[in-house]
């Protein structure tokens, strides 16, 4: 039993490719080429080294004291926030953007929602001197100005997803019309395990790194590999994916899938997608996705603007409806609460979506001598004015 | 037969248009909710051979922004899936040339497939268009349901599309196929150039054993003629919306006279 992908991009009943004839083609490249080209050693030797000269991996693993002590268990914090452009999003742009150039492109687009991936893509683009479109939602580009102006200092140009709900789904919905009207010169880059075959997987194996450092770096400290529990916030799943990665089909290992409730689960504005969702296609990929009755997708909220997708990436639809993987729902003030926690007893500033993580141990208890790893997905930076205005601070 | 069929193997089309056929999309619900029957009327009326009637979607990723446009439109004011089966109902009674439901899958497979295609018989609908159903999927799930339920399904190729695919979807095709006119979204690209002609002649020189039907950039006499020089018709969609935003539901053949 493996919940790692099948050749065709599926998991369990989830994944596959449902896409217009138009994309066929550029999916088809992309599927036929990614497993060849991530195996060639000079591939693997550039990946490796961008991640530890620029990125600065392997990001720590730490042993939360105060934190443990608290829950009386022993929390480790897996340190993706000191990853450069502050979050684990860069370990994947730095993979597909050498990707894009073994595959002879000469352009790339990317979706954004909060701007974080914007930002990784827009910065990988600017190392190596490619041209780079960011599509982000009207709406969210209102209200994410430092991103955007961080993307626009990358040198990448951001055009605004006027369609829709002017959010990240619409985002994405416009990069794909890009990649359909550019089908020769242009890589996707899509920022999460989403999108169709090969991207779930392609994203999931760039993020992999995360687990196999966990891995090393757990054998020092606690003398063997695996921990009890790995604990990560799933919007559409990137952060997660690479945290579990390893751990997948190892049934000692406890995988915990943290998303957002928004303002209660049932209260019409959450972003619990494994609960509230059923069965459909988004983006080219079949999984779990809210909806209204008639197939139409609605639109999720959350506090924190990277959980706020109405899907979730075809891996965690299957360990979902497996029971691999166990999910817990965790709303804003909630969230708010933990992030604001560990600033106070750790000295960490956490992303409100890692914050959601974090949040479980409230009601989710665990025995003392339990090893639970957290992956820290990403620094609160970008969200102080979402702490300013919550806490008034 | 199939109306579908039976109006791509007509032998004698009426004087004047050479065997040309002439689709014409539109989306359901657009531009008030209960224009659907009237717009089909109309068009059959002015001598359009089959019609295309757009199931609006929340997110269709294939097409520009005049369809998307009338998509979010037509959800505005109310349509939904039920509600076109419902005001299609009787349209056999008053309406002869093949119907065609155009849509992306997730609103089919949330009623059911199996159920979407048996009221689709019901109706009288000939045919499927559902861009974002891969061949594969297609074949291996559904085909026997469209099958049992009297339906063709339509596929696309595009100038990337491949020799050796393009020879799968014909041996898959059993109407026409929905020939995209160039690397696009809908309504995006106006007038054809070289590399659609050497597209059009590459496409004929297959000699496939379906007929082709032009889509994507037609918009007025000249595009559809360059369109069907070498296939069988042509297909319009976004020009005709934005004829019936500007002029409402109540000229519509002064828009299909001006094309052939």
């Amino acid at each position: 039993m493996t919940y790692h992908a099948d050749e065709k991009g599926y998991y369990g009943e989830f994944g596959g490719a449902f896409i217009p004839e138009m994309l066929y083609p550029n999916c088809e490249e992309l599927r036929q080429n990614y497993l060849r080209i991530m195996a060639e050693p000079s591939f693997q030797e550039e990946f490796h080294q961008l991640l530890k000269d620029y990125v600065g991996r392997p990001t720590p693993l730490y042993f939360a004291n105060r934190l443990s002590e608290k829950y009386n268990t022993k929390i480790y914090l897996k340190r993706e926030d000191l990853c450069h452009t502050g979050a684990h999003k860069v370990n994947n742009t730095i993979g597909q953007i050498l990707m894009a150039k073994k595959l002879g492109k000469h352009r790339i687009i990317a979706e954004t929602g909060a701007g974080q991936h914007g930002v990784a893509t827009a910065t990988v683009c600017a190392l190596m001197g490619i041209q780079c479109v960011v599509y982000m939602g009207e709406i969210d580009i209102a209200r994410q100005a430092p991103n955007v102006a961080r993307m626009k200092m990358l040198g990448a140009e951001v055009r605004p997803a006027k369609s829709g709900s002017r959010t990240l789904k619409d985002a994405t919905n416009e990069a794909i019309r890009d990649w359909i009207n550019n089908p020769v010169d242009t890589h996707y880059i899509i920022g999460s395990v989403v999108g169709p075959h090969p991207y779930p997987d392609m994203v999931a194996r760039f993020q992999s790194v995360i687990s196999e450092e966990i891995k090393s770096q757990l054998k020092e400290k606690e003398g063997r590999e695996n921990p009890d529990y790995v604990v990560a916030c799933v919007g559409g799943g990137s952060n997660a994916a690479g945290a579990y990665y390893h751990f997948l089909d190892n049934p000692d290992v406890g995988i915990i899938a943290v998303e957002a409730a928004g303002k209660g689960i049932h209260s019409g504005e959450s972003a619990a997608t494994s609960v509230l969702g059923k069965v459909g296609i988004i983006h080219g990929s079949k999984t779990l996705l809210m909806q209204t009755q008639d197939g139409q997708i609605t639109e999720p909220y959350s506090i924190s603007a990277g959980l706020d997708y109405p899907g979730v990436g075809p891996l965690h639809a299957h360990l979902y409806t497996s029971g691999r993987g166990e999910f817990i729902s965790i709303t804003d003030d909630d969230a708010m609460t933990a992030g604001l926690g560990l600033c106070q007893l750790e000295g960490i500033i956490p992303a409100i979506e890692s914050s959601h993580a974090l949040a479980i141990f409230e009601d989710r208890k665990f025995k003392e001598d339990d090893v639970v790893v957290v992956n820290l997905s990403g620094r609160g930076d970008k969200d102080l004015q979402n702490y300013i205005d919550y806490f008034k601070l | 037969m199939n109306r579908i069929k039976q109006k791509l193997q007509e032998d004698n089309p009426p004087a004047g248009r050479a065997g040309k056929l002439l689709s014409i999309y539109f989306t359901a619900g657009y531009p008030r909710l209960n224009d659907t029957v009237k717009i089909i009327q109309d068009l059959e009326q002015s001598g359009v051979d089959f019609i295309e009637v757009g199931l609006p979607f929340s997110d269709p990723l294939a097409d520009g922004p005049t369809i998307q446009e009338s998509s979010t439109a037509a959800l505005k004011n109310g349509m939904h899936t039920e509600l076109l089966f419902e005001q299609l109902k009787d349209i056999r009674k008053t309406v002869s040339i093949p119907l065609i439901l155009m849509g992306y899958f997730n609103p089919v497979l949330q009623y059911g497939v199996e159920e979407f295609c048996q009221k689709c018989q019901e109706i009288g609908i000939d045919g499927l268009i559902l861009p974002d159903l891969p061949l594969d999927v297609y074949q291996e799930e559904y085909k026997s349901t469209f099958e049992k339920y009297g339906l063709i399904n339509i596929f696309l190729i595009t100038p990337q599309t491949s020799e050796e695919r393009i020879k799968a979807i014909d041996a898959a095709s059993e109407g026409f196929i929905y020939m995209v006119s160039s690397a696009s979204t809908t309504g995006s690209k106006e007038g054809f150039g070289a590399e659609q002609t050497e597209y059009f002649n590459r496409i004929a020189n297959m000699n496939l054993n379906n007929p082709q039907i032009v889509g994507f950039g037609i918009s007025n006499a000249q595009t559809f003629q360059q369109a069907t020089e070498k296939t069988k018709g042509a297909i319009i969609g976004s020009a005709f919306i934005k004829h019936l935003t500007q002029n409402g539901v109540d000229h519509i053949s002064d828009f299909v006279n001006q094309i052939r």
